[in-house]
């Protein structure tokens, strides 16, 4: 795949079913790969690459600030919000910076010029490398309610420094894993073994034949038993690309928070194949849906 | 005094509504002329900000007291800032809640729930 530009979205239902442990490894195994972090709650790919040469910078959102001299209770900003993040309350404009959606209508609208724009931080993007992949994180502050500038900001790392980038999703199903996964060309979904992890699958596989995107799954923490999760694969059609089985080295190499392929021949082997397995799968996209 | 409380039918026989920005009427009762009236809460289809647009809604009608099972953060702020006082209601029947206000025995709404990551916005 020399000189294709191809991004990769990792996403599960919800945390702890191993996305993490699959896009680190792929985008380790791809070299010269860019790896990005959108689980802006609680990033922890890093955690594992453990970046070096760390560049930061702030991300911050536009929120309008009232000029009460000027303001003359006219209330236009408040009809105009349609996220409700105005009020006229006793004689004196409130915003809800949490709720504003940065639009900058009501500053466009105000008849008084009352209105104006400041920046509020709502979290950074860290880069760094580790090896040959280029990780990118962005790092939500503690309070703030949506993550969906972060990930937009980040996501425009996609592809900067190299040719395969590994998206990191959150978990579940929310807006910004619809945000994570808008430009992937390719979705694998990350599924354990139980009912429960079934459900998680279900919600998953919706949004990306939702967002019409061709997907694959790896099936996790697999042992000898009864897996739902490869049954519900069969009776749906799945393409299921791989299969990690239970296993306690890689328990362990994960808890010490490092990356397997870079510590074990046979995990080397399994994200190998993977990686094969997924280029594949997308080559065969972009012949069949160019 | 008007007390404004949130319902879920246009009748006095009605249950006090759960929510308080997704309510779909607000009942207004006068205590000195026990007149009232009921006004649809605008806000209740909004996306997010529920809580906000029908605390605005509240506070224009001049109400002096909000009595509600439950209020979100955001609400809240809006009506302490109009200096409404909120009260926790005790059970589903109007007509108990009233009574109980005016007899002094519903407590002052002391929990307020913090929100719903930009979805709910009760
Ligand atoms: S910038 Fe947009 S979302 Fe924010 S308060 Fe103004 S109108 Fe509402
Ligand atoms: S539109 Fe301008 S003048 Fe009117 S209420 Fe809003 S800030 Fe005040």
């Amino acid at each position: 795949m020399e000189g294709t530009k191809i991004k990769i979205a990792v996403l599960s239902g919800k945390g702890g079913t191993g996305k993490t442990l699959v896009a680190v490894n792929l985008a380790a195994i791809a070299k010269n790969s860019v790896y990005i972090d959108c689980d802006v709650e609680e990033p922890n790919g890093h955690l594992f690459f453990k970046p070096e040469q760390l560049k930061r910078h702030d991300i911050s959102v536009k929120i309008p600030v009232v000029d009460e001299k000027l303001c003359t209770g006219c209330r236009s900003c408040v009809a105009f919000c349609k996220f409700n993040a105005l009020a006229y309350i006793n004689h004196k404009l409130m915003v809800f910076d949490e709720i504003c959606h940065s639009c900058g209508g009501c500053s466009l609208f105000c008849p008084e010029k009352a209105l104006s724009e400041r920046e509020k931080v709502i979290g950074v993007v860290q880069n760094g490398k580790s090896e040959d992949v280029r990780v990118i994180s962005g790092i939500m502050n503690v309070g703030e309610t949506s993550g969906v500038p972060i990930i937009k900001e980040i996501l425009k790392y996609a592809n900067e420094y190299q040719d395969i980038t590994v998206i990191d999703c959150p978990p579940g199903s929310a807006c910004t894993v619809m945000e994570s996964i808008k430009d992937a060309d390719y979705c694998i979904l990350v599924a354990e073994p139980t009912l429960f992890g079934v459900h998680n699958l279900n919600m998953v596989h919706d949004l990306v034949t939702l967002f019409n995107k061709p997907y694959g799954v790896v099936l996790n923490k697999c042992v000898q038993s009864e897996n739902p999760a490869e049954t519900y694969c069969t009776e749906k059609n799945i393409n299921v690309l791989g299969k990690i089985l239970f296993d306690n080295e890689l328990g362990t190499i994960n808890s010490n928070g490092l990356i397997a392929i870079r510590q074990s021949d046979k995990y080397f082997d399994v994200f190998n194949q993977l990686l094969h397995k997924v280029s594949e799968e997308v080559q065969h996209e972009t012949v069949v849906n160019p | 005094m008007k007390i404004v409380m949130p319902v879920d039918d246009k009748t006095m026989e009605t249950s006090v509504c759960q929510s308080f920005g997704r309510t779909p009427y607000f009942l207004i009762y006068e205590t000195e002329t026990k007149e009232h009236t009921f006004i649809d809460n605008s806000g209740a289809a909004s996306q997010g900000g529920a809580g906000i647009k029908a605390a605005q809604v509240i506070v224009d009608q001049k109400a002096e007291v909000l009595l509600t099972p439950r209020c979100g953060e955001n609400a809240a702020e809006v009506i302490k800032a109009a200096n409404i006082s909120i009260y926790k209601t005790m059970n589903q029947s109007v007509q108990n809640n009233i009574n109980a206000y005016n007899t002094g025995t519903l407590p002052l709404l002391t929990e307020i729930h913090a929100g719903f990551h930009n979805h709910g916005g009760n």
